[in-house]
């Protein structure tokens, strides 16, 4: 197996853009095996189409994001749920 | 290289093709059935969604209309689907009649697993993401089924002529 990803750091632009705030500090759970982890542990490689984001325990997608020119698609059927801070 | 995850390593040894219809019948190739099958030379332009082209290259594969041939379906739609988890959906037409191939050999070398060896689809005629790397087979459908771009926004068919690089485009 090669090492062609990047952190999760690398989704940042693009999470920002569509959630409007900073969502690498956003813990996610993967669906497929449970890992708990902050969006930036996660796995991504973005010398493809789009940025495919896996989980770093069972390397099974968690998050996909695709960008066009005018419009985003947010792939997140391997993600269980994701746990955002907001101010209290 | 584009990848959308770690990259496979399929020895040949334990690599196996296998063509599925829609009623579930399988024909399977291991890899010294595939080489012993007639093997042809393509000189084509590759169009990458990511704008990029690159003209007249050069590999050599078995057409999908050998391995087809003998495959009885009524299926307009295919599935193509590879190690590592990656596939991508074609019209069933669109493999056939001298348009697609499993390359096994890229510039009269052995095909790197870094570009999807020991073998991939070859489809030029559509965007580059429907020529799958690390093929393992093709699913038969009576449906179209999108695959791994195609649910994430890109278009099913992806005419590079047309542009078709999103949905709806």
């Amino acid at each position: 197996m090669s090492n062609d990803y990047v952190d999760g750091n690398a989704l940042a632009g693009d999470l920002q853009e569509i959630f409007a705030m900073d969502m690498t500090a956003a813990t996610g759970r993967c669906a497929g095996c449970g890992y708990r982890g902050a969006v930036a542990t996660l796995r991504v490689y973005q010398r493809a189409p789009g940025l495919v984001a896996r989980c770093p325990s069972c390397e099974k997608v968690v998050l996909r994001v695709v960008r066009g020119p005018d419009r985003a698609w947010l792939d997140l059927r391997g993600t269980l749920n994701l746990e955002i801070p907001l101010p209290s | 290289m584009l990848t959308a995850g770690p990259t496979p390593r399929v020895p040949s040894d334990r690599w196996e093709f296998t063509v599925t219809t829609e009623t579930g019948q399988r024909h399977t190739w291991s890899w010294q059935q595939m080489m012993a099958l007639p093997a042809e030379t393509i000189t084509v332009d590759l169009h990458c969604v990511t704008k990029w082209s690159k003209l007249g290259t050069h590999w050599q594969g078995v057409s999908l209309d050998t391995l087809l041939a003998e495959v009885e379906t009524a299926a307009d739609y295919a599935l193509a689907q590879c190690y590592g988890g990656y596939t991508t959906n074609l019209p069933l037409e669109d493999l056939l009649d001298g348009q697609a191939w499993v390359a096994y050999r890229y510039d009269d070398e052995d095909l790197a697993a870094e570009h999807g060896g020991p073998a991939r689809l070859l489809v030029p005629h559509l965007y580059f993401w429907k020529s799958a790397k690390w093929v393992r087979g093709i699913q038969l459908l009576l449906e179209d089924e999108p695959g791994f771009w195609e649910t994430a926004g890109y278009h099913d068919y992806g005419d590079p002529w047309r542009e078709q690089r999103y949905q709806g485009d």
